[in-house]
């Protein structure tokens, strides 16, 4: 069977996009792969922090902001932090005092989906960094967060998103927003479900909370979660696929 | 009388003919087979079955074929005893078959990567995976010797570790622009590389 990789370094991460079948050979599938990545640069170049020049940059200088994209996602980062009783918050603490928004966290896996959508009707994936919309099956391997080149699980999984959160490649980087210091408990969170913007921010909620989150991990509909203890105890969701 | 002589002695020369002439084709055969899988031929390769292999070589009968062919009677005899042993390794071989389903190598077929070749090699005792060998590894440049220490070994470890080769994605904790060349989507990104 035909299967076409394409990979970019995007928002600082390797993006991977794979597309399976008769369809991935026509130029179509290429064309649309090609689009995915403009429209995850053109989101990048909006909300980076890295990048004085972004909207995002002078919405934390205090400049007026008219973006539609920009009300979208404050408006997304909002519902989040209510989502996860305040475990994700897009508002941190500036060095110099009060707070600057960093909508980052939230980004990555809202640009994502966004931009997969350009793949409806292909047989493909795209992986952020670990981060990833799945259209079809596909089997995904769970790294362990204490070998990195080793799996925990592989899963079978059709038409779903998968994120996986935790201090494991970048170090200590998720901050318990309730006490502001990083999250201790966890070593990584997977979160499966049908939207990888909810699934990402779950993820890095449920390592900020620690290994409580799991009761109101079990609670949220439509998705499962596999956690990572700091010991390397594995706690999951009711309802996680077993089988692989 | 002695055109009955005749005619035996011809027939047990045509005999002697037709069954040296079998026996050399088998003997042929065996060393060849020995040899692709000496060659990385995909395919179930076992330690029990090489030992089997290299049992029957059975290169002299090649050589009785061309005696009888001068139509003298002599040749009768020195074809027919190397006839007895070239026939009894046939059944030592196939015999080692059933003995290799407890402990199996197989040889993958080559991956053409972007990078070149890999081709590997899976031992499997008691439906586990236990060793997975790299047969065949692309070097030369730079970018090679990357691929070669990085992503390989890792392939390596992750599959004894899941005891699947087939995983078509990874989700982990963020891997950064740096890290990716050490992680095993990029070796899965590799083996389909078409952008």
């Amino acid at each position: 069977m035909t299967r076409r990789a394409f990979v970019e370094q995007i928002m600082g991460l390797p993006v991977s996009v794979h597309v399976r079948g008769p369809q991935a050979g026509f130029d179509e599938a290429a064309t649309a792969v090609a689009d995915l990545f403009a429209e995850l640069r053109m989101i990048d170049a909006v909300f980076s922090t890295y990048r004085p020049d972004s909207r995002i940059s002078a919405l934390n200088r205090g400049e007026p902001v008219r973006d539609d994209l920009v009300d979208t996602v404050i408006d997304l980062c909002e519902q989040a932090r209510e989502r996860t009783d305040g475990y994700f918050d897009a508002h941190l603490p500036a060095p110099a005092g009060g707070t600057w928004f960093d909508p980052s966290g939230l980004v990555k896996g809202w640009a994502v989906e966004r931009a997969a959508a350009r793949l409806a009707g292909y047989e493909s994936y795209v992986s952020a960094g670990g981060d990833m919309v799945l259209r079809g099956s596909w089997r995904v391997g769970i790294e362990d967060p204490a070998r990195p080149d080793r799996m925990l699980t592989v899963l079978e999984v059709a038409d779903c998103a998968v994120a996986t959160s935790g201090p494991a490649h970048r170090g200590a980087h998720i901050i318990d927003p309730h006490v502001g210091a990083p999250a201790s408990g966890l070593r990584s969170v997977t979160v499966l479900g049908p939207s990888l913007t909810w699934a990402d921010v779950y993820a890095t909620a449920a390592v900020a909370r620690g290994p409580a989150a799991m009761r109101w991990l079990a609670g949220l509909a439509g998705y499962e979660a596999l956690l990572v203890r700091d010991n390397g105890d594995l706690l999951a969701t009711p309802g996680w696929p077993t089988r692989g | 009388m002695r055109r009955i002589t005749l005619w035996l002695v011809t027939t047990v020369a045509v005999v002697v003919l037709l069954f040296s002439y079998r026996t050399s084709t088998m003997g042929a055969s065996a060393p060849a087979a020995a040899t692709a899988a000496g060659a990385n031929a995909p395919g179930i390769v076992s330690g029990s079955t090489s030992d089997a292999a290299g049992a029957p070589p059975d290169d002299p009968t090649d050589t009785a074929p061309a005696d009888p062919s001068s139509g003298t009677p002599s040749a009768a005899p020195t074809g027919a005893p190397t006839d007895a042993p070239t026939a009894a390794p046939r059944p030592t071989a196939t015999t080692a078959a059933p003995k290799a389903a407890s402990n199996l190598v197989v040889n993958g077929t080559v991956a053409q990567t972007r990078w070149g070749p890999v081709q590997v090699q899976v031992h499997i005792s008691g439906n586990k995976i236990t060793d997975v060998k790299t047969l065949q590894i692309p070097n030369g440049n730079n970018r090679d010797y990357e691929i070669n220490s990085y992503a390989v070994p890792q392939l390596h470890d992750e599959v004894l570790q899941a005891q699947s080769a087939n995983i078509d994605v990874v989700s982990g904790a963020t891997v950064t622009s740096d890290g990716y060349i050490e992680s095993l989507q990029a070796a899965l990104d590799s083996a389909h590389f078409k952008g």
